[in-house]
C-alpha cells in the first residue's frame, strides 16, 4: 500500500492511500465533530454522505471547506481542523439545522441520548438566529417503530442500515430540497410497507425522528392494578447491556442487579427468557434430528437445512421475501412466545389464576418483538400470551423513574421454576448461540453419547457469515450462521438455487445478534460495545453449573407435569406456530374495460 | 400486514415487461425506464412504480424516490393539452407569475394537477432556453412567447372545440 504523510493541526500522520482526513485525524486522536457519518468498523458498514457539513475543515491551497468524512488525503496535504473560519461555519451549519427542528428538547424520548443535543452542548448554541417555515410531516405509529419525520436530520443512516446492511428496503430520501424526508413507498406508513421492524433504523438514528413505541406506561399501569398478577421475563442480551444505562462499563453483567431491581418495581414474578430459550431447545433440536433423520431415510417430502425461527425480525423478512419458502424454517415459537404460552398455562394453573389476571412483560432487546407479540397466533380468545414489550432502553428507563440506585442494587436470584435456565440458553443473545446450543443438546439426543466439551469455538465470532462442520459421532452436520438480514438473505438464495449443503441455519436480523438488537443501549456506532457484550455473554455460560438444555431441572419437569415429550400434540399446540406469506403481488385486471 | 396487490390491465403489464427488457432489467436504467414508461402511461401511477421494482429489483421505496425527485415525473395523469409556464429567472421576472396565476386562477386547479375534465394540466417549469422571448408558455409541445396575463385567455381559446 502506499503511504503518504498529512499533517493535521501541525501534526503529522502517516496513512494509506484513500484514507479519508477524517480517519487520519482519528489515527492521531484527533476529534472531528460528525453527525451524519457512521462506522460500524468490524461489521464492514461505513455511510460519510458528505451530507451534514458537521466534519468540514480547512484543506490548504482549497477555497471551501471539506467535509472530512468524505474528503481523501493527498501526501503533503495541510489540514486545519479548529481554526476560527472551522469553528464559524460548523456552528452556522449548527444553527440551521436547528432552525428545521423542534424545540422539544425537554419532553423528547431520545433527550440526554441524542447526537443533535449533544453536538448543540458541545458548540454552546444559546440562540438560532435564523427563523423560518419549519418543515412538517405526518406521525407514523406503528405495532413496534415511532416516525418522526419533523426531528430528522437527513444523515440517511437509517437509509443505509435498511436498504444496503439489511437488504429490506422500505426506506428511502423522497421528494426534494425543502420537502425532502425519508419515508416508505408512496408515503404509506410503516405497518403498509414492509419493515421487518428489526429496529436497525432505530438504533442508528441520532435524533428522535425514529424511536421505538414506549410501552412503559402501560407496564406501569399493569404493576399498579391489584387485581393483576404481572410476570417478567429478561431476554438473554439484556443482562449484558443494560448496565450501561447506569455508567458502566459495556461488557458488564447485571443479571443479579437486573432481577433486584425487577423485585423494587413489584412485579409479582421475575422470570427469564432463558427458561423458554432452553424449552426451545427442547422443541427445535427434536425438530431438526426428526427432519434430519427422515432426510437421510431417504424421505423426499423433507426439506433442508432447518432455519432457526427465534428472531421476529427475521420471520418478517422471509416472509415479506421469501414467501415460497415457508416450510423451511422450524415451526418453533420463539423464546418470548413460547414463555408466554406457558406462563399464561402451565404457570397459571400453578398459582390458580385464570389467563386474563394474568399480564406477561417481556424485557427485550429488541423492537421487533413488541409487533411480535401482537400477532394473532400468540393469543387465545383475544387474550395476547404476552401483554407488553420493553426494549432494554425502556427497562433502564423504569429503573431511573422509579429512582432505583441501579448501581447499588445486591444480586437477586430469578423467582421459580420459569427462571431456571442453562449456560445454553444464555448464549441465544448472540450470533451462533441458538445453533451452539442446539448442537450441545441435539448432539446427546443423536448419538446417546455425553458430550465432553460443550464449547464450540468454530461457531463462535463475528463474521456476518460463518460455516462449520461439527462431528456427530461420525456424521459430519453442517451448520452455517448468518446476522444482519443482507447475510441472512445470500444464504436464502443459496438455498432458493439449490446450492446449499447446509443442514441446519442459524439467522438473527440484527448484526452481533441480539446484543445488537434495536432496543438495545445505543451504541453510537462503536462496535467494540458489541464485543464486549459478546464476550459477557459467553462469560455468563461459562460460569453457569448446567450448560445443556435438556439437562434443566425445570424443563424436566415441565415435560413430565405438563408437556409430555417434544413434539408431543401439546407442545404443537403451545410452542409450535405457522407462517404466512406477504409478498407484494401483481394481479392481472380482468374487470376493467380496454379503452 | 397483509400482501399488497397490485393490479394492471395485462396489456400494460406486457409493455411495461418490455421496457424493462429493452434495458437489460438492469437497476441502473431506472431513470430511462421510467421515462419510457411515462411515455406510455402519461403518468407513473403506483402500479407501474411497483411492476419497475420488480422487474428491475430495486426496492419500490427507491422509485417512488425517484420520481419524486425529478419534476419531470408526475403521478397524476396529464391533462390532454399539458401546459408548461417557465418560471426560470428571465421568465419570473417578466412576469411569470402573473401568467401562472391567470391560469390556476381560469382553469381553476393548482399547479401540478389536472382540469376534472381531463383536459388541460397546470406545471411549472424552469427554463426552456428560450429567455428571448421570455415570459415563455408551452401548450404540448406548442411554444408561446411574450406572454402577458391577459393573453391566457386567447391561449385557451385554441383548444376550446379540440
Amino acid at each position: 500500500m502506499e503511504k503518504m504523510k498529512v499533517k493535521i493541526d501541525n501534526r503529522v500522520v502517516e496513512v494509506e492511500k484513500g484514507a479519508t482526513i477524517l480517519e487520519a485525524a482519528r489515527k492521531i486522536d484527533i476529534d472531528i465533530p460528525t453527525l451524519c457519518y457512521m462506522n460500524l468498523g468490524d461489521m464492514g458498514i461505513e455511510h460519510k454522505p458528505g451530507g451534514c457539513r458537521i466534519c468540514v475543515v480547512e484543506v490548504e491551497g482549497r477555497r471551501n471547506l471539506a467535509p472530512s468524512c468524505a474528503t481523501d488525503c493527498h501526501d503533503g496535504m495541510e489540514v486545519k481542523t479548529h481554526s476560527i473560519r472551522v469553528l464559524n461555519a460548523r456552528r452556522t451549519v449548527m444553527e440551521l439545522m436547528l432552525s428545521d427542528h423542534p424545540f422539544e428538547c425537554l419532553t423528547c424520548a431520545k433527550s440526554g441520548n441524542c447526537d443533535l443535543q449533544s453536538m448543540a452542548i458541545k458548540f454552546g448554541i444559546r440562540e438560532i438566529p435564523y427563523e423560518g417555515e419549519k418543515s412538517t410531516y405526518k406521525p407514523d405509529t406503528s405495532p413496534a417503530i415511532l416516525r418522526d419525520v419533523d426531528k430528522c436530520i437527513m444523515c440517511r443512516r437509517c437509509e443505509k442500515m435498511c436498504n444496503e446492511v439489511q437488504t429490506v428496503g422500505v426506506l428511502s430520501a423522497i421528494n426534494r430540497g425543502f420537502e425532502s424526508v425519508v419515508a416508505p413507498a408512496f408515503e404509506r406508513n410503516l405497518d403498509h410497507s414492509e419493515c421487518t421492524y428489526c429496529g436497525q433504523c432505530v438504533a442508528v438514528c441520532p435524533t428522535a425522528a425514529l424511536t421505538e413505541v414506549d410501552h412503559t406506561n402501560q407496564v406501569l399501569r399493569a404493576l399498579a392494578d391489584p387485581t393483576k398478577t404481572v410476570v417478567v421475563q429478561t431476554a438473554p442480551a439484556v443482562r449484558a447491556a443494560l448496565g450501561e444505562e447506569f455508567g458502566m462499563e459495556p461488557g458488564t453483567l447485571v443479571t443479579g442487579k437486573m432481577v433486584a431491581a425487577l423485585k423494587q418495581l413489584e412485579f409479582d414474578y421475575v422470570f427469564d427468557t432463558d427458561f423458554a430459550a432452553d424449552l426451545t431447545i427442547m422443541e427445535e433440536g427434536a425438530e431438526i434430528l426428526g427432519r434430519l433423520g427422515r432426510f437421510l431415510s431417504g424421505d423426499k417430502s423433507v426439506k433442508l437445512p432447518v432455519l432457526t425461527s427465534c428472531c421476529p425480525g427475521w420471520v418478517n423478512f422471509f416472509e415479506y421475501h421469501f414467501p415460497d419458502m415457508l416450510d423451511i424454517p422450524s415451526t418453533a415459537r420463539s423464546p418470548q412466545q413460547m414463555f408466554g404460552a406457558i406462563a399464561k398455562t402451565y404457570f397459571a394453573e400453578k398459582i390458580k389464576k385464570d389467563r386474563k389476571e394474568m399480564v406477561v412483560v417481556s424485557i427485550m432487546p429488541c423492537v421487533a418483538k413488541k409487533y411480535e407479540c401482537t400477532r394473532e397466533e400468540f393469543a387465545s380468545d383475544k387474550n395476547p400470551d404476552v401483554d407488553f414489550s420493553l426494549s432494554t432502553r425502556e427497562l433502564a428507563n423504569l429503573i431511573k423513574r422509579a429512582n432505583i440506585d441501579f448501581n447499588k442494587l445486591p444480586d437477586e436470584e430469578f423467582d421459580g421454576p420459569m427462571g431456571e435456565s442453562t449456560g445454553a440458553a444464555v448464549i441465544f443473545g448472540t450470533t451462533g448461540g441458538v445453533i451452539e446450543a442446539a448442537t450441545r443438546s441435539a448432539y446427546e439426543m443423536h448419538t446417546g453419547k455425553k458430550l465432553e466439551k460443550v464449547d464450540f469455538g468454530q461457531l463462535r465470532g463475528m463474521e456476518g457469515i460463518r460455516e462449520a462442520t461439527v462431528d456427530f459421532d461420525g456424521f459430519p452436520l453442517k451448520i452455517g450462521i448468518a446476522h444482519g438480514l443482507g447475510n441472512a438473505r445470500k444464504l436464502l438464495e443459496d438455498i432458493r438455487a439449490g446450492k446449499s449443503e447446509f443442514h441446519a441455519i442459524e439467522i438473527m436480523a440484527c448484526p452481533g445478534g441480539c446484543i445488537g438488537g434495536g432496543g438495545q443501549p445505543l451504541h453510537h456506532g462503536n462496535s467494540a460495545i458489541l464485543k464486549a457484550r459478546q464476550k459477557a455473554i459467553y462469560q455468563e455460560d461459562a460460569g453457569k453449573p448446567i450448560r445443556k438444555s435438556h439437562e434443566n431441572p425445570s424443563i424436566i419437569k415441565l415435560y413430565e407435569e405438563f408437556l409430555g415429550e417434544p413434539m408431543s400434540e401439546k407442545a404443537h399446540h403451545l410452542l409450535h406456530t405457522r407462517y404466512f406469506g406477504r409478498a407484494r403481488e401483481i394481479v392481472i385486471e380482468t374487470d376493467v374495460k380496454e379503452e | 400486514m397483509s400482501a399488497i396487490k397490485i393490479k394492471l390491465r395485462e396489456n400494460d403489464l406486457m409493455q411495461l415487461k418490455e421496457v424493462c427488457k429493452s434495458f437489460n432489467n438492469e437497476a441502473g436504467e431506472l431513470i430511462n425506464v421510467l421515462h419510457k414508461a411515462q411515455g406510455i402511461f402519461g403518468y407513473l401511477p403506483a402500479e407501474v412504480q411497483e411492476v419497475v421494482a420488480q422487474e428491475l429489483n430495486v426496492s419500490v421505496a427507491k422509485v417512488y424516490g425517484v420520481v419524486t425527485f425529478y419534476s419531470f415525473f408526475t403521478m397524476v395523469p396529464r391533462g390532454k393539452y399539458p401546459i408548461s409556464v417557465c418560471t426560470g429567472t428571465a421568465c419570473y421576472v417578466r412576469g411569470a407569475e402573473k401568467v401562472l396565476d391567470e391560469f390556476k386562477r381560469i382553469l381553476k386547479v393548482p399547479v401540478g394537477e389536472t382540469t376534472p375534465d381531463g383536459k388541460f394540466s397546470i406545471a411549472g417549469l424552469r427554463c426552456v432556453g428560450a429567455c428571448g422571448l421570455a415570459p415563455v408558455v408551452l401548450v404540448g409541445d406548442k411554444t408561446y412567447g411574450r406572454v402577458a396575463p391577459d393573453g391566457v385567455k386567447e391561449i385557451l381559446k385554441e383548444y376550446e372545440d379540440n
